[in-house]
């Protein structure tokens, strides 16, 4: 990184600045991004799965409920972890397993032999042959999907309830003006459902944030990945030996989560305040009196 | 090897009684059940001593954060902050790290002429060091739940026995305590589903499992990596926890009923699940 930067000369403060600079540790601080990257993508994905749970529960065809009502109360009474161990390899046989059906009709060897799960050459995915980071991109695109699954069945929790709570007065004055059961739900019920959410969704996103570590147990190169490899103790046989410094880096991984929950909660307050504005609730109420 | 010796082998297996090796080929399902039954143990294990020493504690925190000198209570909100605001799983490594820094040979203490060795090798063990963990842990979230209850104890109640003469620790043993546990106990019960839950994630983060004694997701991924097949041990894990949750539920029950008995069965806080997965 530095041009001074020779492991065998350098000391003190010198000595640290580059090895905070080194190829693995400017990984270990994209990794951060990792962890970001993967709450964009699944915050909004588990809450269109929340939505579409939350809407196939209220449905009035009957396999539609149950769906939806099944999907909701999936999470209840079992360890989200196992859910995590489970859909990873279950999505990824999945896959390859229709893939399997598709791409090789003739093949005639049983997929599971034994203690193996085996599927003929074209049907793997990613293709053995793809770079290394292909099958990255892949484990990490699993590991999104299975968050949004399982986050999603919490979020349709929240909403069903949300969309509950909005009062029936709202959505009866709106039949009464001739609107449809459509016209309804799009323009009273969605739009006045996020501030009975608001309280839930913001729990799960704290929630979220706090199930991020454990992309290291779905074999992301993750903080705790980087945390582990980087703080381990390095011999001299490393170009920047040092003792097991893994109290340090994990330490610096809960400030960063401390900070992020810190934040999450400011932000989370001012949204409510924001959506608070012409709500039929006693902080709508007290919002209209301070500005009149 | 019908299933009534490999319950013999493995039902203890998880605590180091029965047979030693883990089976290596041709699962069966009887064999997925047992051993991954017998690591329930330590779920349960866990579970129950954290939930019942950081009961106590949290009551005592809930009091602190209440308190109006910050000597106290900025202590204890710090405290929950930490805990309630960081991943379980980094709780974890770090509680392993810094217990392995202790050293080996343990610590020698000399008063006067008296001096002795405490040992701290067991510290490093998942028994110990995640157990600590798991009460500091559940302390802090079961504090801010008692805190919630201890601020909406209707103001009613301690009028009422003030006008009785009572003061201090007599109005806090009769009146504030119970009334704070009743309005407490249904989001308590949610606390203590899940802390079960979170004892799933010891075996998964530094305490390594000592001679392969495990929990039921120990074992479960355990079966799941020999066989490839998540499709039978992950729903059996799931199963035993079905059925833990619902003793759960129906234990917290009884005590909440006890509780709330004097009062008419419309005016009790009812149990709702409220999904609060992970920490």
């Amino acid at each position: 990184m530095f041009a001074f930067c020779d492991p065998r000369t350098v000391e003190g403060l010198a000595w640290f600045a580059c090895y905070l600079t080194t190829g693995k540790h400017i990984a270990f601080y994209w990794s951060f991004g990792t962890v970001l990257l993967l709450l964009a993508v699944t915050a909004p994905l588990a809450l269109a799965f929340g939505f579409a749970g939350a809407v196939a529960a209220r449905a009035r065809f009957l396999p539609l409920r149950l769906l939806g009502r099944t999907y909701t109360a999936m999470v209840r009474g079992v360890p989200d972890i196992v859910f995590f161990l489970f859909f990873v390899i279950a999505l990824d046989q999945a896959i390859e397993w229709s893939l399997h059906q598709i791409r090789c009709p003739d093949w005639t060897e049983p997929i599971r032999t034994g203690l193996e799960f085996r599927v003929c050459p074209q049907a793997k995915v990613p293709p053995s042959a793809a770079p290394q980071g292909v099958h990255q991109l892949y484990g990490f695109a699993l590991a999104v999907f299975t968050y949004a699954l399982v986050f999603g069945a919490f979020a349709a929790n929240v909403l069903h309830g949300a969309m509950r709570a909005v009062p029936r007065a709202q959505t009866e004055t709106a039949e009464a003006y001739g609107m449809s059961a459509a016209q309804v739900f799009r323009r009273i019920l969605v739009p006045q459902m996020w501030i009975y959410a608001l309280p839930g969704l913001g729990n799960l996103w704290m929630i979220l944030i706090k199930a991020t570590p454990l992309l290291f147990l779905l074999g992301v190169q993750d903080i705790v990945y980087w945390a582990r490899e980087l703080g381990g103790m390095k011999t001299q046989a490393f170009d920047y030996p040092h003792p097991d410094w893994r109290l340090w880096y994990f330490l610096a991984l809960l400030v960063f989560y401390l900070l992020f929950t810190k934040l999450s909660e400011i932000v989370i307050a001012r949204i409510t305040r924001r959506l608070s504005r012409g709500q039929a609730t006693m902080a709508g109420e007290d919002l209209r009196r301070a500005a009149a | 090897m019908s299933c009534w010796d490999t319950l013999m082998d493995y039902g203890l297996r998880s605590v180091g009684i029965g047979e030693r090796l883990l089976p290596r080929s041709d699962f069966t399902l009887c064999q997925q059940f047992v051993l991954i039954g017998s690591g329930l143990i330590w779920n349960i294990y866990f579970g129950v001593l954290a939930l019942f020493c950081g009961f106590f504690l949290a009551v005592a925190l809930a009091l602190a954060r209440a308190a109006r000198a910050p000597l106290w209570r900025k202590p204890a909100e710090w405290f929950v902050f930490v805990f309630r605001g960081s991943p379980l799983f980094i709780q974890f490594f770090l509680a392993y790290e810094v217990l392995t820094l202790l050293p080996r040979s343990g610590i020698d203490i000399a008063i006067g002429p008296v001096s002795f060795n405490i040992h701290t090798a067991w510290t490093t063990r998942a028994w110990a060091g995640a157990l600590f963990v798991l009460f500091l842990n559940t302390a802090a979230y079961s504090a801010e739940i008692f805190h919630g209850a201890l601020r909406s104890v209707p103001k009613g109640d301690i009028e009422a026995a003030e006008a009785y003469g009572m003061t201090g620790w007599t109005r806090f043993r009769r009146i504030t305590f119970p009334t704070m546990l009743r309005l407490a106990w249904p989001a308590y019960t949610n606390e203590a589903i899940f802390l079960f839950h979170a004892t799933t994630l010891v075996f998964f983060s530094g305490f390594p499992a000592w001679q392969q004694r495990g929990d039921a997701l120990y074992y479960a991924s355990y079966f799941a990596d020999k066989t490839f097949n998540p499709f039978i041990p992950y729903p059996i894990v799931a199963f035993y926890f079905v059925l833990l949750t619902l003793l759960l539920i129906a234990g917290f029950g009884l005590v909440g009923r006890r509780l709330n008995r004097h009062l008419p069965a419309a005016g009790r806080p009812a149990f709702r699940f409220r999904p609060q997965l992970l920490r």
